[in-house]
């Protein structure tokens, strides 16, 4: 073990972290704000809405993200001409464009049916309570249903986030230098696989943890009410 | 803590060691399988390729059994330092940089590396031409260092697992040259895809990128498989095996002198 290997090169995987961050980070806020509409889409009575959102959330969960990050960065080189008709080739020429696009796809699908199983799961009890007080429709979704399943859901969300963070690593194989194409990259060049490999495991958990306990922290503001001890 | 380390690694060892100590007879050789026409993977699922042939030809030199195992580019130095096999043959350029961890025979081949652009592209091999432009090369191979080396601070370099993959986001216009080894890039532009596109500048050769040609590529402590290696190169040199295996691919000599 070797460490000035590691400290030598601790400020490029470092970017390389960022860059990981960044990914995942993006991809989670804008898959988050998708996979509301489509859970809501999941859960509508008419087939014309739930049979898209279960189809492709039946894809996405269904087919590895290693696949879909190749079938939308190498699939649109394929279709460059007709992506370039409609102006859409800029955006799928560009690597971090295609990661963000599968990974927030990816994650939306996983957040939707977390969602999915967190709304069925508010009792009927709270919904039967809201309408006694009058409430209907987006009313009643915006004050008892979605805060309520909201606490249902976090902690599935909180290890959909971290699971995120760990298959962001699968962008490396598109070019992005996130920390895992940094490390290979190092690896390749000076061979010193453990010191390197080591390195990359400790960055992955530390931001690991740090979500954890922000997730923790998330848990105790949503759940304040609940607790007996203060 | 370190103690049960060791102890693991020491069981690991002598498990590893009485395993190859049983097949003695059976020679274990890494290679890629994604560097048409050297080592691919067919149709049919078979290695095939100038790499295969002649690991074919040697291990029949040398009358012992060999088995192919498959592994990617950046892992073959570490599988083969972790014994999952005994030889690299693998088109692997011998460097100082790989030298420090491995040992190679002496060459069995040597090729330069050459750039390519699409046809109609007037962009020339210097720097002033190569300014601001996106390069595809394949990681950890001497091109990429080559790129780096020479063009790094003008260019953009984009990395690929493989070369196919750096081969297909030059047909997408994701990168607007790509370097690589001058024979590996024959076989792409005769292919479909290629045809659109064209060499351009010379040859590159200097021996601080491109090494002493390319070795076998074996772990340091195997001197008398190293020597038996060597062997068997001169010898199907000499009985002119080697030189049907070349035709077979090459109408060029691809020894080199």
């Amino acid at each position: 073990m070797n460490f000035t290997t590691m400290l030598e090169y601790l400020p490029q995987m470092l970017d390389g972290a960022w860059l990981s961050l960044q990914i995942t980070g993006l991809s989670l806020f804008l898959g988050f704000l998708l996979a509301i509409p489509v859970s809501l889409m999941r859960l509508s009575h008419l087939a014309a809405l739930r049979l898209p959102a279960q189809l492709y959330m039946f894809y996405f969960r269904g087919t590895p993200l290693l696949v879909q990050l190749f079938l939308i960065y190498y699939g649109s080189g394929q279709f460059r001409h007709e992506l370039e008709q409609i102006g859409l080739w800029a955006f799928f020429r560009d690597a971090w464009f295609c990661a963000v696009f599968a990974l927030t796809l990816n994650a939306c699908a996983y957040t939707a049916e977390i969602f999915r199983g967190a709304i069925l799961a508010v009792p009927k009890s709270d919904i039967q309570a809201g309408k006694a007080f009058g409430m209907s429709g987006l009313l009643l979704f915006r004050r008892i249903i979605f805060p309520k399943a909201l606490r249902i859901a976090l902690p599935s969300y909180g290890n959909e986030v971290i699971f995120l963070l760990q298959a962001s690593s699968l962008v490396s194989i598109i070019t992005l230098m996130d920390l895992t194409g940094v490390a290979s990259r190092l690896v390749a060049k000076t061979f010193a696989v453990y010191e390197i490999y080591i390195l990359t495991a400790a960055i992955y958990i530390a931001i690991t943890y740090m979500l954890v306990v922000i997730f923790k922290l998330f848990e105790r503001i949503l759940n304040k009410h609940l607790r007996t001890d203060s | 803590m370190k103690t049960t380390i060791n102890a693991v690694l020491l069981i690991t060892g002598l498990f590893i060691f009485s395993v190859s100590a049983a097949e003695m007879k059976t020679l274990r050789l890494g290679t890629e399988g994604a560097y048409a026409p050297f080592n691919s993977v067919n149709k049919e699922g078979e290695l095939v390729g100038f790499d295969i042939e002649i690991g074919k030809a040697l291990c029949t030199e040398m009358k012992v059994k060999c088995e192919w195992v498959t592994s990617d580019w950046d892992g073959l130095i570490p599988a083969l330092l972790a014994k999952k096999f005994d030889a690299i043959v693998a088109s692997m350029s011998i460097t100082e940089e790989r030298k420090q961890k491995i040992a190679f025979t002496s060459k069995y081949y040597t090729t330069p590396g050459r750039f390519v652009r699409m046809k109609g592209d007037a962009v020339e091999a210097s720097k002033e031409s190569l300014k601001g432009k996106v390069i595809g090369v394949q990681g950890g191979t001497i091109s990429e260092n080559f790129v780096r080396g020479e063009f790094g601070e003008v260019v953009d370099i984009k990395v690929y697992g493989t070369q196919d993959e750096a081969n297909l986001d030059f047909m997408a216009g994701r990168v607007d040259v790509i370097f690589a080894d001058s024979v590996v890039l024959v076989d792409f532009l005769k292919s479909k895809s290629g045809q659109q596109a064209e060499l351009f500048g010379p040859s590159f050769t200097e021996a601080k990128y491109f090494g002493e040609g390319i070795g076998i590529g074996l772990r340091k402590n195997d001197q008398a498989l190293l020597e038996a290696f060597n062997q068997a190169i001169d010898a199907i040199r000499a009985n002119g095996t080697y030189q049907k295996i070349n035709a077979k691919y090459f109408d060029f000599d691809l020894f080199g002198e």
